[in-house]
């Protein structure tokens, strides 16, 4: 798969699924969300992180992908400040002009790797989602 | 609870072992391993196998019965054991166990992995398939973990790029006395840092290779062993922990919790601390990951790692030499053997057996890890001799 993807299109679109957080009953955020939060408990409600922007904890070009995966793939970790709270996200970056400390925004990607094309069963997970974009 | 002994030891040539099938490196391993203790098959009462994917590799299931079949063991207890890259520290844990609770009397486990027919980009992909969806989507793979825990790493602790391919260029020097090793090749810093980009900042030369091979063990009581009469080594401690599933969960991805819980429960049952540490194996997948497990096992702070190795406290003659087999860099890493492998070179330089690698030594300890540091096992050998 080459880094002709399907377009990423802008987050703030409402026919997007949301790039959803989950609260715990400790206050607590965590992406993605699991069945019991760190305190042991299910979560308490859900953030929708599309519409703010997160900072760069670190980032990476890979360029030996695996199937189905654009060539050079760029990756960060990155933070978003919920009101004091953090909660990290990992995903692709539409750039490698970051650095650790960049702002960078949610950008939906209808498809960020190509289903099928690796050993999981396509059925078994989405392939859309956001990448990062620098702002 | 029964304190443990490993009266046998064992590894094949890691490489790309051309015509050889999973089913052929279990069973010469494990055939060595008996040999090399003097055991019959029909004395076992379990039998363990390390492998994490025989079945998306090579399209072959039930690795156990066929190897049980194979070394002519029937009916002995077999089990597979899976925990990704650190199965066959899994599977150390798992043995000693079966040991240590009384349920088995001598135990054989053998670790292994076909992997070289696969292209990398497939085996790259087999590899990665223990990520979270959310991960997996987005092409994540081990190594591009590895590539951004560097870089923050190098941000963070001000350490310079050269640490990392110093590591690279002493786990080659390694290597080239351990026979069994993949490469068996020094290369230098400059090479290193010339090499192809892989996840930037890291390069080709940051990397374990893909390999096939195989490596054994056997277990029984220290009971049993002492009336033996040959040199053997003690089990002291052993410690089994997870981090989260979802990487970047973690508060600090320079820290490998894993480690630090696994460690601490290894030294407790040990009553040893890391100061007692004479020669260790730690799971160089990357050599971002030597530093992380050094300093998460305590062999120093949070942060210095990279200064240890630059001033040669890690090299073979140095205060604590890391890796003495050429580790998984220059030696390989056949998955499912690498825990395994780590620990035959533990016996083997306890025993005193390990020829032009061996360091003055009476206790060791391996660090085997699975995922990013998603799960992990230590273990503290002592020798008896």
């Amino acid at each position: 798969m080459s880094d002709d993807a399907p377009p990423a299109t802008d987050a703030s679109t409402d026919d997007h699924p949301p790039l959803e957080a989950v609260r715990y009953a400790d206050g607590s955020l965590g992406y993605p969300g699991h069945p019991y939060g760190p305190d042991g408990q299910e979560p308490v409600g859900t953030v929708d992180l599309r519409d703010r922007t997160a900072t760069v904890v670190t980032w990476t070009t890979s360029t030996s992908t695996p199937p189905g995966v654009r060539a050079p793939n760029h990756l960060a970790i990155v933070e978003f400040d919920v009101e004091g709270e953090p909660v990290r996200a990992l995903g692709q970056l539409t750039s490698d002009d970051v650095a650790i400390g960049d702002e960078v925004r949610p950008v939906y990607a209808e498809e960020l790797r190509e289903p099928g094309a690796g050993i999981r069963e396509p059925a078994s997970q989405s392939w859309d989602g956001y990448r990062f974009d620098p702002v | 609870m029964t304190d443990v002994a490993i009266v046998g030891a064992s590894m094949t040539d890691f490489g790309k072992r051309e015509g050889e099938w999973i089913r052929d490196l279990l069973a010469e391993a494990g055939e060595n391993c008996l040999d090399d203790a003097g055991v019959a098959p029909h004395e076992l009462d379990h039998l363990y196998v390390s492998n994490m994917a025989s079945g998306e590799f090579e399209g072959q299931a039930g690795v156990p019965n066929m190897l049980a079949h194979d070394l002519a063991a029937i009916p002995a207890y077999t089990q597979r054991v899976d925990q990704t890259s650190s199965s066959g520290g899994s599977g150390v844990y798992a043995a000693w166990q079966s040991v240590a609770s009384g349920a088995s009397d001598m135990t054989l486990l053998v670790g292994g992995e076909k992997m070289t027919h696969r292209t990398t980009a497939e085996a790259t992909d087999v590899i990665a398939s223990l990520t979270h969806p959310v991960e997996y989507k987005h092409g994540v793979t081990l190594p591009s973990f590895a590539g951004m825990t560097a870089r923050l790493y190098l941000d963070q602790y001000d350490a310079p790029r050269e640490s990392l391919a110093k590591v690279a260029v002493k786990n080659h020097k390694n290597g080239v006395d351990n026979p069994h090793a993949q490469f068996r090749k020094e290369i230098d810093v400059e090479t290193a840092l010339e090499s192809p980009v892989v996840a930037d900042p890291l390069r080709l030369y940051d990397f374990c290779p893909i390999t096939d091979g195989s490596a054994a063990l056997l277990f029984c009581s220290v009971e049993e062993a002492e009336e033996r009469g040959e040199p053997y080594v003690r089990v002291a401690g052993i410690g089994g922990a997870t981090d989260t599933h979802v990487v970047h969960e973690r508060a600090d991805p320079t820290t490998m919790g894993g480690v630090v819980e696994s460690s601490e429960q290894a030294y407790a049952m040990a009553d040893r601390g890391p100061e007692d540490v004479d020669v260790a194996e730690v799971h160089d997948m990357f050599t971002i990951l030597e530093f992380l497990q050094c300093e998460g096992l305590g062999f120093f702070e949070q942060g210095e790692a990279w200064k240890a190795v630059e001033e040669g406290v890690t090299d073979r003659d140095g205060e604590l030499p890391i890796n003495t087999s050429g580790g998984l860099k220059s030696k390989g890493h056949p998955l499912g053997a690498s825990g395994v492998a780590q620990v035959y070179e533990l016996v083997m330089q306890l025993r005193g057996e390990a020829g032009a690698r061996q360091v003055d030594c009476e206790v060791g300890l391996a660090c085997n890890v699975g995922g990013f540091g998603n799960c992990v096992t230590t273990t503290v050998l002592e020798a008896e001799r």
